[in-house]
């Protein structure tokens, strides 16, 4: 059983570009995810199996890690969520683009996650990274400590803080665009979402209309059951080209723009959070000067030193949230370009396929007797 | 008693409806003999406008119709001649049944056979060479008197008409009564003939109350296609093209309009049909199916029912998950669009907005895909349902001819008995005036009996040809609307494979 993790720093030794979550096993109600990394050194790979559990682990030790100065202005990396194997409606709302697919695209948004994390400059050193991609004993199947960063039971006084005027124009810039961003993207999402399962529905109603042609399909020598028959066998075999069609459109949309987008609005997520953390500083900050000033002299040493550690705490994290907002802009743009370029490639290509498939039964039903 | 087994139960119905042609035509009624000889008096209803086959002895087929005006009402003078010896060819659109012409045994084979056989030969597959567009629908009127106007523009080069093309107006009710005529004159001697569209209470009011909207749009357009549908069904059809009401209904700028349309749209069709086979399934005598291709026709049908109504459930499924992608695709296409507005980079922003136009364009051919699925398909199959029942019913209907054969012959040994009875009478004074009177009677049921048979044979033969051009109609039908489902397959491939192609350099531009 592995005990606490030393918060202490080192290099990583695998890379991190090249993480790959090669498979998903199925346990009951559990999903055991194979993950696969490069050696830094020499050749060899590392391959563990993890849990979710193992990944919330992970995220508590990236989320406490301690020695990081402005810890809480970096843009962490956003993990997907909990996968169920009896999902419920909720929950597939929830997980949306990942839920679908036989786990392939959630091992996709897993294996970015990993990714992120372990060429993030301030988060790969963590040690909990290494044991995490490194160790053949899963790290933590013990119960989480309460998570600082828990939003959801977040009191509702800290809500307030949301709108708090920000001392900085770009700051409040990055706030008010990332709201305007949250909302549009998530909408989006769920909007691509509701097409593919729509193509889905379409993909299976292609196969009943060719399973009902087959039943039309009669045995005699009588030439017209006869010719009528073949229409049916033919006429089926088109129906099955329709719906693997759509089953290819629908799979390239998830694919590609799917996990962008899915990606996309959870990434605006993290940065919404970040903000909100420096938003929190700065009312401590502002609420620490206020004390500071008013304080009777017994106290105001005190409270001085209140005071400059949250104004040292507030600055480091705004440099670093500078640095991580540049980032994610410039990371997001790539993304997204490629999520695009990649979707109207692969849309192309099974176009292609279609229309020569679709004008090859053409021909065949033009010649027929 | 065998009156009763012979008709449908004796409440007015929708069969007696369409039997007693005194409702379709607004002339009054004629009288109807009582005993035996109302069966004749019946059968001259029903054939007043008789099959043309009877007719075709003529030299040239064409001729009749010159001389074709309207329809003819039971109480006109032609009827009387219907009852005298022979049809005069200037009587043409009313030539009458085989049952009254008896006493011209000699004809019997040209009305049987010859005359079918020449439309036959003279028509072949290639000969046919009509087409009737049914457009421009127009609102006629206010509120709930409202109706719609349809243009009837038929092109041919067939001889028969006297022009190579012209445009009519017809409303809906027109084509009900048209059906209801031909129903009535062809459906119980065996033709298959094609069922009128349905009536729909609930599409029409909105269109008559005014309702511009997109599903009063559509309803039009699809009762529009369905009309004209059935006119091409109909006159496909080498004995029906030649029906004089369907020439007028095509030609004739003044038609007048037909009443009681309430029982003629195929729904009461279907009405009518159900219970004369229910009527079927009461008799006290079970038909004794003496030719096994009847007997594995019917069951062939069956099967075909149950089948094309699964493929229709499947089609139906299939329009509406497509009409959902459509709704989806542009509601995507909105929320893409407000994302590009609110994006900061000026690339990615671009690419967005182009990203919804995209997603517009492949939502207006996931409509047209879907129009393609259900105009094509969906009413493919529903169309040959509602034909099948049209099948049944010449089914059910030979099978009535049957028994009507049967109970002649039950009479007759009932009054041969009765003579043989006679024999042994006490009254010698009224003897012979008893004798003389069921010799008549023993007679006319005779000539009935052997007509029950022709009939009965008629009919069989007119069915067996019917199924054989049905069957054959049926293939080409669906290899047709196959083909153009393949081609708006390949269409819409192609056009996606456009849109895609132009994205891909905007997607690619974005960095």
């Amino acid at each position: 059983m592995m005990e606490e993790v030393q918060d202490v720093t080192s290099a990583l030794s695998v890379h991190g570009h090249n993480i790959k979550v090669t498979d998903v096993l199925k346990d009951g109600d559990t999903l055991t995810f194979v993950i696969v990394s490069q050696k830094v050194s020499g050749t060899g790979e590392y391959h563990v199996d993890r849990t979710y559990d193992d990944v919330e682990w992970l995220q508590q030790h990236l989320f406490s890690q301690e020695d990081v100065p402005g810890l809480h202005g970096v843009i962490f990396p956003p993990v997907p969520a909990k996968p169920q194997v009896n999902v419920t409606a909720k929950g597939m709302k929830q997980l949306g683009f990942l839920g679908l697919g036989e786990w392939q695209p959630y091992c996709k948004a897993l294996e970015t996650f990993l990714r992120q994390v372990a060429s993030h400059d301030l988060l790969k050193k963590n040690k909990a990274v290494e044991i995490f991609l490194t160790s053949s004993d899963p790290p933590g199947r013990q119960r989480v400590k309460k998570n600082i960063f828990n939003w959801l039971s977040q009191a509702m006084d800290e809500m307030r803080k949301e709108g708090h005027k920000d001392v900085d124009e770009f700051f409040q810039a990055q706030r008010d665009q990332n709201l305007v961003m949250t909302g549009c993207t998530k909408n989006a999402t769920e909007r691509f979402l509701e097409v593919v399962l729509t193509e889905q529905k379409i993909a299976v109603a292609c196969g009943h209309f060719s399973a009902a042609l087959h039943l039309c399909v009669e045995a005699g020598e009588d030439p017209v059951k006869q010719a009528f028959s073949r229409i049916c066998v033919k006429l089926s075999e088109v129906l099955e080209s329709m719906k693997k069609n759509m089953m290819s459109v629908a799979e390239n949309n998830v694919n590609t723009l799917g996990l962008g987008l899915d990606l996309e609005s959870r990434y605006q997520e993290a940065e919404k959070e970040m903000l909100f953390r420096r938003t929190c500083k700065l009312v401590e900050l502002e609420t620490a000067r206020r004390s500071a000033e008013k304080a009777k002299p017994v106290k105001k040493a005190a409270m001085e030193e209140v005071k400059k550690a949250a104004e040292s705490e507030f600055d480091h994290i705004s440099r670093v949230a500078k640095q991580e907002i540049a980032q994610f802009e410039s990371e997001r743009v790539q993304m997204l370009q490629q999520a695009l370029v990649g979707w109207c490639e692969q849309q192309l290509l099974t176009a292609k396929e279609s229309a020569d498939q679709f004008d090859r039964y053409l021909q065949a039903f033009r010649g027929m007797a | 008693m065998s009156d009763r087994a012979r008709d449908p139960p004796p409440e007015r119905t929708d069969f007696e409806e369409l039997e007693d042609a005194d409702d379709l035509f607004p002339e009054p009624a004629a009288t109807e003999e009582s005993g035996p000889a109302s069966l004749t008096a019946e059968d001259i209803s029903t054939n007043s406008n008789g099959p043309k086959q009877d007719s075709q002895f003529d030299e040239d087929p064409e001729d009749l119709f010159a001389e074709a005006t309207e329809e003819v009402s039971l109480d006109s003078p032609e009827r009387d001649v219907l009852l005298s010896d022979g049809p005069s060819p200037a009587i043409t659109p009313i030539t009458p049944p085989t049952s009254v012409i008896t006493p011209c045994l000699g004809h019997d084979d040209m009305f049987t056979h010859s005359s079918f056989d020449e439309i036959e030969e003279e028509e072949g597959g290639d000969l046919f060479d009509m087409h009737i567009a049914v457009s421009d629908p127009e609102k006629v009127g206010d509120g709930m008197n409202a109706y719609m106007a349809y243009k009837v523009t038929t092109k041919t080069p067939m001889s028969m008409f006297k022009r190579g093309e012209f445009s009519v107006k017809r409303r809906f009710s027109d084509f009900l009564g048209l059906h209801s005529k031909l129903a009535s004159k062809y459906l119980h001697i065996g033709y298959i003939v094609p069922p009128a569209p349905e009536k729909s209470i609930v599409g029409m009011t909105k269109v008559k109350v005014g309702k511009e909207d997109q599903s009063s749009n559509e309803f039009v357009e699809k009762r529009r296609s369905a009309l004209e549908r059935y006119l091409m069904r109909t006159v496909k059809h080498p004995v029906l093209r030649k029906d004089p009401d369907v020439m007028q209904f095509l030609e004739s700028s003044d038609l007048p309009r037909a009443v009681n349309t309430q029982a003629l749209s195929s729904a009461g069709l279907l009405r009518m049909v159900n219970k004369a086979a229910d009527a079927v399934n009461k008799m006290t005598i079970k038909m004794n199916e003496s030719d096994a291709w009847f007997e594995e026709k019917q069951q062939h049908f069956e099967n075909l029912d149950v089948q094309l109504r699964k493929l229709h459930a499947s089609v139906e499924s299939l329009v509406c998950h497509r009409k959902e992608l459509s709704v989806n695709t542009a509601q995507f296409a909105k929320s893409a669009a407000m994302l590009g507005n609110s994006e900061d980079h000026t690339a990615l922003s671009r690419a967005l907005s182009q990203l919804a136009e995209v997603e517009e364009k492949i939502d207006q051919l996931h409509q047209d895909q879907a129009n393609a699925d259900f105009y094509l398909f969906s009413e493919l199959l529903g169309d040959y349902v509602r034909l099948i029942t049209a099948v049944k019913g010449v089914f059910d209907h030979r099978m009535k001819t049957w028994q009507k054969w049967q109970d002649s012959q039950m009479l007759l040994q009932k009054k041969r008995e009765a003579e043989a009875k006679l024999q042994f009478t006490n009254k010698p004074d009224k003897l012979q005036q008893a004798k003389d009177e069921i010799k008549e009677e023993i007679e006319e049921l005779d000539a009935k009996v052997q007509q029950g048979e022709r009939d009965f044979e008629q009919i069989s033969k007119t069915i067996r040809k019917e199924v054989s051009r049905f069957e054959k109609e049926r293939v080409k039908d669906f290899k047709t609307i196959i083909i153009k489902y393949l081609e708006s397959l390949v269409q819409t491939q192609q056009q996606m494979i456009k849109y895609w192609e132009a994205f891909l350099p905007e997607a690619r531009a974005i960095s």
